[in-house]
């Protein structure tokens, strides 16, 4: 899971699109008339995020920050989806849970939560990164008899197939590389099973996530790639609210995250306003 | 899907003895053929004292790190344990913390069953002048203040746990000679730790835990700074038999120049004693006939030190202070027992020595107890601290398995150094500087010392805070 990778058909003639949409407002008054022709697929983020595939899976390369990430990750989908006495914990807490993880990159995100147990299916734009995905999932004998499955292919595309079908969807550093919020959250919820929840995670739109995000991780700290993230493209709390609730979704949690780059550590703390996790239920029809 | 589920279990931390790889891989480390390859574990704890067994109990208890297997190296036999009616001389007084660490074990039962003396008051006070602090559990906390327990009781208990049928997941050897550690620097390719008999068997393992005391071999081959020093002191132990029967649920412990001196209750009629002093001073007191050495007791307790009049004088003009508002002057101190008699042979000494691991841990290695921290036993904080090891680590570790991570994962390990440094050091920093402060006798010390302990006793919310350290 990654900031990276996103959604995705691969067409290229959309990225005029993007620009026109880029804020969160205008979301709202395109996206009632989706077309197949629209697409949630930034090419040129998808293509940034592939350039990155070699170093992926080492946890001190050019991801060490979302494989660090993982440690507060993990635990707030798995508490999100069980809760249990100290007692009654179990070394496969996610074993019943099928579970999609939108734009999984490298597959770091999904292989964390196979790892207890969750029957996991990676989707993301970056054919490279969905290779990456698939050759690692090998090598964790953890994972020898739950491994992750990867395909290649867009949320819109995929949920087309399976609609209703997942316990839980998790977008993780995703929705900010997206083209068509609207239609990236509508899709994500019709993959869920009503009952089922959507994770998500990304930078807030605010001054000091501009900052921070922009600034110091990908000129000062080289933390991600130059031009990972645009600004323009971050979202907030309330739009997500927003969006999530007009597609029949409860926005049960929203957490702020801290990242402390010298020592590669992630807290939650109060504040929403550099980094934000929501965890939102999809209602019964 | 129950088959399927079971081998996914199989699967997830339990590595099988018959690990191929791990064979293989082994027969690349052994150019001698006497060497036998005796299995892989995810954990070997070296070292069953009190803290290695606490915690293989735990870890065969524990919902999470009950799939762990574990194997227990202790270098000494297996002795059968028999209750004699005569106190051992070597005992512990495990605080609160470590009470409810034993519950959580289902231990403290066979420690209440065997024996234990609950201490409810704790009067410590300097030969040098009138200062005095006094404990008492009743005003500070609800419970007792700690319990004397022998070191055999507390061990037997942990035992009767480890070796009952509801641990099917440790494996221990007694009579351990471990002659050398081959750490591994983790990452994927590793068959991790290799730990290498005296017999020529060898065992590997994930996570390596050195529980193996103050002298600790897990912690030379981690190569990590230890930091220590020797008192030049020993510690006198033995069972005193009392003068007279009382409900004896007091600690008590007095400073002398030469070091302080504590009885600890265990019956109505007899305590523990620990007494630190020089080593010259010690080797006389162990060459005492019997009866002359319960007179330098009695002496050690009661005898007037000369004092300085300086001191007495500020003492009681802070101590007329303290009246004036109301709050404890520190004027009612009450008497400790006199000894009649020391059962025969139950003095011995033990030197006493600083010492600090600048490291808890190392890629897939960890210390814990004396291994990683010795201390004074000044304050009866050793084992405590230990036994909080133990805490901290089964917690952190099992949080960690839990959110899908590799038992040797970076994370929790150094959380649980950080967290355990930073309650271990400031205790044994503490305890030395109250062991260097009591040590003198220099009337600017003795005043420094006095005066911060009169005051200490009056004010009610640091007496709190120090209890609730120390539990
Ligand atoms: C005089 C004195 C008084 C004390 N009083 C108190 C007190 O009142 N309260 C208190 O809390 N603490 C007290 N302590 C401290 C307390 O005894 C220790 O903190 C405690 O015993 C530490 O337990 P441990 O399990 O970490 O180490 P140890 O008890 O030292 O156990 C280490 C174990 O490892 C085994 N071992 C060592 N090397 C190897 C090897 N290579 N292979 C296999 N096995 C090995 C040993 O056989 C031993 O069983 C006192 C200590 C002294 C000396």
């Amino acid at each position: 899971m990654s900031p990276l990778s996103k959604t995705f058909i691969t067409m290229k003639s959309i990225s005029h699109l993007n620009k026109t949409i880029g804020r969160g407002i205008k979301i709202a008054q395109i996206s009632n008339n989706v077309t197949a022709a629209k697409t949630t697929i930034d090419t040129s983020h998808v293509e940034k995020h592939s350039q990155q595939a070699q170093g992926w899976w080492d946890p001190n390369g050019p991801m060490k920050a979302l494989h660090s990430y993982n440690l507060i990750r993990i635990p707030f989908i798995r508490d999100g989806l069980v809760s249990c006495s100290l007692d009654e914990r179990t070394l496969l807490p996610l074993s019943n849970k099928v579970i999609l993880d939108v734009g999984c990159g490298g597959g770091i995100v999904s292989e964390g939560i196979a790892r207890l147990g969750a029957k996991v299916t990676g989707i993301d734009a970056s054919k490279e990164l969905v290779e990456i995905a698939k050759e690692h999932c090998t090598i964790d004998s953890r994972l020898e008899n739950n491994r992750p499955s990867y395909h290649c292919t867009t949320v819109e595309e995929h949920s087309q197939h399976f609609f209703d079908h997942y316990d839980a969807v998790v977008a993780s550093e995703v929705i900010e590389h997206v083209a068509d919020k609207e239609l990236f959250i509508q899709s994500c919820v019709k993959a869920l099973k009503p009952g089922g929840k959507i994770f998500i995670t990304t930078p807030n739109r605010s001054k000091l996530s501009e900052f921070v995000t922009i600034c110091l991780s990908e000129h000062v700290f080289n933390l991600v790639p130059k031009g990972t993230h645009e600004y323009d493209k971050f979202t907030t709390p309330t739009e997500v609210t927003f969006l999530l609730e007009r597609n029949n979704c409860h926005v049960q949690l929203v957490h702020g995250i801290m990242y402390y780059p010298v020592i590669n550590k992630w807290a939650w703390t109060s504040s929403p306003l550099l980094i934000f996790a929501l965890q939102a239920v999809k209602l019964a029809e | 899907m129950l088959i399927t589920k079971s081998i996914q279990l199989n699967n997830i931390l339990v590595t099988r003895i018959t690990n191929i790889r791990s064979l293989t891989s082994y027969r690349k480390y052994s150019n001698n053929n006497e060497q036998k390859f005796k299995g892989k574990y995810d954990v070997i704890i070296a070292g069953g004292g009190m803290v290695g067994c606490a915690l293989a109990c735990a870890m065969g208890k524990k919902s999470l790190l009950s799939n762990l297997k574990v194997l227990l190296l202790e270098g000494s036999p297996d002795k059968k344990f028999k209750l004699k009616p005569e106190y051992s001389n070597r005992v512990v007084a495990l605080n609160q913390s470590t009470k409810s660490l034993m519950k959580s074990l289902e231990v403290w039962q066979h420690v209440e069953k065997m024996r234990l003396q609950p201490v409810r008051h704790m009067q410590v006070w300097d030969a040098c002048s009138d200062a005095l602090i006094s404990f008492c559990s009743s005003d500070i906390l609800d419970d007792d203040i700690s319990y004397i327990v022998e070191n055999d009781v507390l061990l037997e208990s942990i035992n009767i746990e480890l070796k009952s049928s509801t641990i099917k997941n440790v494996d221990i050897v007694y009579g351990a000679k471990v002659v050398g550690y081959e750490l591994s620097k983790g990452g994927h390719e590793s068959n991790g730790h290799i730990v290498k008999m005296h017999n020529g068997d060898t065992y590997s393992c994930d996570l390596l835990i050195g529980a193996d005391g103050a002298k600790s071999a897990v912690r030379e081959a981690m190569g990590v700074q230890y930091l220590s020093w020797n008192y030049d002191q020993m510690g006198i132990v033995a069972t005193l038999h009392l003068a007279e029967e009382t409900t004896n649920t007091t600690a008590w412990q007095r400073f002398l120049p030469t070091g302080p001196i504590a009885f600890l209750p265990l019956n109505s009629t007899k305590s523990s004693l620990v007494w630190s002093m020089t080593d010259t001073q010690a080797k006389e007191l162990l060459n005492l006939p019997e009866e002359r050495f319960v007179d330098a007791l009695n002496d050690a307790m009661w005898k007037q030190y000369p004092r300085s009049s300086v001191v007495d004088a500020c003492t009681s003009w802070l101590g007329s202070w303290l009246k004036r508002f109301d709050l404890p002057d520190g004027a009612e101190r009450q008497l400790p027992p006199s000894v009649q008699s020391i059962i025969s042979g139950s003095r011995a000494a033990f030197p006493l020595g600083f010492g600090h691991s600048t490291k808890y841990v190392a890629p897939g290695v960890a210390l814990i107890g004396d291994a990683a921290h010795r201390v004074h036993p000044l304050a009866g904080q050793g084992v405590n601290l230990g036994f909080g090891d133990v805490k901290d680590l089964i917690s952190f570790l099992s949080d960690s398995i839990y959110t899908g991570l590799d038992i040797t994962h970076p994370n929790w390990m150094e959380k649980y150094e950080s967290e355990r440094q930073r309650h271990n050091v400031p205790t044994q920093l503490a305890v030395d500087a109250l062991s260097r402060l009591y040590g003198a006798d220099l009337p600017p010390l003795v005043l420094a010392r006095s005066l911060g302990l009169q005051l200490t006793n009056a004010l009610h919310p640091i007496k709190k805070m120090i209890m609730s350290h120390a539990a």
